[in-house]
């Protein structure tokens, strides 16, 4: 028989992807291992392998197209001694959750008094579980169209999660067509957040005078994590100026003596000394998991890399046990990477604590959203000389300012102030981190 | 009048014209209205309601035929063309008050003259050689269309007719043949059946009413041939003699080449958007085949201008009509809660003996888009108001997605379908599966009854046959 191939889940969070580019042809033979297919997912592009051997019967799926859902049937392979009519009777969407499907249907007469005790006595069953009209866990009382509600169970989706564009809110097929399988209520924003702004922006500009360039996969998924990080997130903000002198003086002085092809960035330092203070203050490295915290083991730090048309935070797993070297060179390697959209989704997925440093572009303050599941974020500003104070003196010190977006949820204020101290002391006194 | 300034100016006064400004002047907008000849447009004056009142007197004949079916007799019966066309003319020009009426209730300017785009946000409106500028933020343009020309068959208005002409005939034909078979077609088709006149219908496609689920266009050629109206399905028109008082026409079947003489000629074979002289091209509004392109908002690519019913394309009715004259109002008043049109929400009616009437996908659409459907049927021959009107030609066929219960589609002929089928339209709009439909409870006895029974056989279970 035909063996399908389907649309694989290349991340935990990957609901579809763009089918890039086919590596094989209808007729070319394969076998496990053998790249059949180039996928884009929200944030890289990532080679599909076959699993089976056999030879490609049909590509079902043209290159370039968008939002093919995950376990959707892409491609059909034969199997050995099979030709193309083994095509004929098999229905590849038979293994595939996709709802229609072209089917024969017989004269009707026949049929209708065919109706069998074990057909689906449509009416009743449907009937009864319509009767209850279904309640949002406030308790108010849902308005959808019988056939948005039936859609909806056949779908798994649930309504309370779901707003309506019908009349006066009310759930319409559209809706429910439109919202994910397995959309629950209390995960409501994972289905995400509408990236319809409530106003039409084109309402306020004549035709013509603007370019309306349609947002690619990793755009839209930044406007809908942000605009969920900050729907959902109570987010509040602390701020800390570190004195840089000596970390720059000992950064000078070690890439002095670096092993050919390591130069330390400052930011390398920021990377070791935030895992450092992690491990300190352990209670920060936390993500909220709604009736509990998920309390990390492990100091993963994300590094905020902007790439074309978008970001990306690949993370330095371990940094609390990896030195300075280790941690530069992987950095770069990753923000290569990240580049070139070449990520594996393990290595921008997760993590505990972000860093993203605008320093380099002369800024000198500014305030980060947290990236989700993660629980804070460091915003680091620019190194710059300025007067400060010290004892009654006035003198001149390299100074840096960051300011820690924390999820209030997990962090508290005090919490997250002894993190930063903790992460200034390992700053100002880069020796620190060698213990 | 010069220079006066308009938060909207709807140009064409027909169904979607008069509608939008209705509906514009109730969210509060300055609202101005321009037509060029009568309050009403097209299917007030010369289409939908002239045709229904020409087809109520051609059905209070053919009952005054069957009286003695019912008991009753009826002598000398007979029929006067001249007073049936007054009638219909007079419930015309009643309506056309009403819209007037309509109008200065609802305080909207009406301004009488040939409009036309001068520019941005400028409207010159010229009457009796003199033109005034009038200013608008926004603009609806309704102007709608006119018969659709064939080469060879252009109307005269005295031996070939369009459908204004067969309106108004100064006698009535002894025979008559009918080029197309759309509901335009069909309806002259059965009024001048009515009173005794050989009728030919010719189509190019294959069955008569081709947008109609096929069973439908079966039964109505059946329903017609029985009343003696000849049908030539897969045909064309080739050429016309004229003669003295009469005209061959020409007609290519399958079979060969057909000679058919007949007193009259009525083109029905659709129709084109009134899109010339508006000025739409120095505006940049584009236009093709004969229609105005809109999103589905129906905005034109000029911001500010609107256009909407015939005007834009299809379907030609004046309900589709009316309804985007109230989005394009609510869209330039910025309502919320206004939705672009969706064509599969639209019921069309043909006002024939027997009637026909639809809303959704055909049986035929519905397999095509990919559903698994459920089919039920229920014929009038089974249903107790129908026997006792005396009127069981005909049937309710239902389309279901046998997944999700949607009704997808609801296809009628009989008697009085066309005012049946708005309980399927509302179905429909509230998005109610079969199994709401079937706890609806319908009045006995009633031809609505059956609208239940088609239910119900969709699902293995009528109840009445």
């Amino acid at each position: 028989m035909p063996i399908p191939v389907t649309m694989p889940a290349l991340s935990p969070t990957m609901e579809e992807g763009t089918l890039a580019k086919w590596s094989v042809k209808e007729g070319d033979k394969v076998g496990p291992g053998d790249v059949i297919a180039e996928i884009e997912t929200d944030k890289a592009t990532m080679e599909v392998e076959a699993v089976d051997e056999g030879t490609v019967g049909q590509l079902l799926v043209d290159e370039g197209t968008e939002g093919v859902p995950v376990n959707k049937v892409i491609a059909v392979l034969l199997e050995e001694g099979e030709d193309k009519s083994a095509l004929d009777n098999f229905d590849p969407e038979a293994a595939s959750p996709a709802p229609k499907k072209a089917a024969e249907e017989k004269p009707e007469p026949k049929e209708k008094k065919e109706a069998k005790p074990e057909e689906k006595p449509a009416a009743k069953p449907a009937a009864k579980k319509e009767e209850a009209a279904p309640e949002k866990p406030d308790g108010k009382r849902i308005f959808a169209s019988p056939l948005a509600k039936r859609i909806a169970e056949d779908k798994g989706i649930d309504l309370a999660a779901l707003s309506g564009s019908g009349p006066r809110g009310r759930i319409v097929k559209k809706d429910v067509e439109e919202a994910k399988p397995g959309t629950k209520a209390a995960a409501a924003s994972a289905g995400g957040p509408s990236l319809t702004p409530s106003v039409d922006p084109r309402a306020f500009f004549e035709k013509g005078t603007y370019e309306e360039v349609p947002m690619d996969k990793m755009r839209k998924t930044i406007a809908k994590r942000l605009t969920q990080s900050k729907q959902e997130i109570p987010h509040y903000y602390l701020t800390v100026d570190c004195e840089i002198d000596e970390l720059l003086r000992v950064r000078k002085e070690l890439n002095e003596r670096a092993p050919e092809g390591v130069k330390l960035s400052v930011n390398d330092f920021l990377i070791r000394a935030a895992a450092l203070a992690l491990k300190k203050v352990p209670e920060v490295n936390a993500s909220f998991a709604g009736d509990s915290l998920l309390m990390h083991k492990h100091a993963n730090v994300g590094i905020a890399v902007a790439i074309e048309g978008g970001l990306i935070t690949p993370i330095i797993n371990k940094a609390d046990e990896k030195g300075l070297a280790a941690i530069s060179t992987e950095a770069k390697d990753l923000a290569a990477r990240a580049r070139d959209r070449k990520l594996k989704p393990q290595e921008y997925e997760g993590g505990g604590f972000s860093i993203s440093n605008l320093g380099m572009y002369g800024i000198k303050n500014f305030t980060a959203v947290i990236n989700p599941p993660q629980s804070a974020i460091l915003a680091v500003g620019a190194g710059e000389k300025r007067a400060v104070v010290k004892g009654d003196e006035l003198v001149a010190a390299t100074m840096m300012t960051c300011t820690m977006s924390c999820d209030h949820r997990v962090i508290d204020g005090a919490l997250g102030a002894r993190f930063l101290d903790a992460f200034k002391g390992f700053v100002e006194y880069p020796a620190t981190m060698l213990m | 009048m010069a220079d006066e300034s308009f938060d909207v100016v709807i140009i064409g006064s027909g169904p979607g014209g008069y509608i939008a400004a209705v509906r514009a002047s109730q969210l509060g907008l300055k609202t101005a209205i321009v037509e060029r000849d009568k309050l009403g447009g097209i299917c007030l004056n010369w289409g939908c309601i002239p045709t229904k009142a020409l087809l109520r007197s051609a059905e209070v004949y053919m009952l005054m035929e069957q009286a003695e079916e019912f008991g009753l007799s009826a002598e000398k019966i007979g029929f006067d063309g001249k007073k049936i066309v007054e009638r219909s003319r007079k419930v015309a020009d009643k309506l056309s008050s009403g819209i007037q009426f309509l109008m200065k209730k609802n305080k909207v300017s009406v301004i009488e003259g040939t409009a036309k785009l001068a520019g941005k946000g400028v409207i010159e409106v010229e009457k009796d050689g003199k033109a005034e500028k009038i200013k608008a933020k926004n603009i609806i343009l309704a102007t709608g269309a006119r018969a659709r020309e064939l080469k060879g068959v252009e109307a005269d208005g005295e031996l070939i007719w369009t459908y204004k002409h067969a309106m108004t005939p100064k006698e009535m034909p002894k025979s008559l043949l009918v080029i197309g078979s759309g509901a335009i077609g069909i309806e002259f088709a059965s009024f001048y059946r009515s009173f005794g006149a050989d009728v030919t219908v010719v189509e190019v496609l294959d069955r008569i009413l081709p947008v109609e689920d096929e069973e439908i266009s079966k039964q109505a050629e059946r329903a017609f041939k029985k009343r003696g109206i000849k049908i030539i399905t897969g045909a064309e028109v080739q050429k016309l003699d004229k003669g003295e008082n009469s005209v061959t026409v020409h007609v290519k079947t399958k079979k060969g080449t057909e000679e058919i003489t007949v007193d009259r000629v009525i083109s029905a074979v659709g129709i084109t958007g009134n899109v010339e002289n508006l000025g739409l091209e120095d505006m940049g509004i584009k236009i093709e085949k004969g229609h105005v392109v809109v999103d589905k908002w129906c905005e034109t690519d000029v911001k500010g201008i609107y256009a909407i019913g015939d005007l834009v394309g299809a379907p030609w009715l004046a309900h589709k009509a009316s309804h985007e004259g109230v989005l394009a109002a609510e869209r330039i008043a910025g309502v919320k809660d206004a939705h672009p049109l969706d064509v599969t929400k639209v019921p069309g009616c043909t006002y024939s003996h027997p009637q026909v009437a639809s809303v959704g996908l055909t049986e035929a659409k519905a397999k095509e888009a990919g559903y698994k459907v459920k089919v039920g049927r229920a014929p009038f021959q089974a249903n107790g108001k129908a026997i006792a009107l005396g009127e069981t030609d005909g049937f309710i066929k239902t389309v279901f997605d046998e997944k999700t219960g949607e009704l997808l589609g609801a296809h009628m002929i009989g008697p009085e379908v066309t005012e049946l089928i708005q309980g399927y339209v509302v179905a429909r709009q509230l998005e109610t599966t079969e199994a709401d439909l079937m706890a609806a409870i319908f009045p006995h006895p009633t031809l609505s009854e059956h609208m239940h029974e088609s239910v119900l056989d969709a699902f293995g279970r009528p109840l009445n046959f």
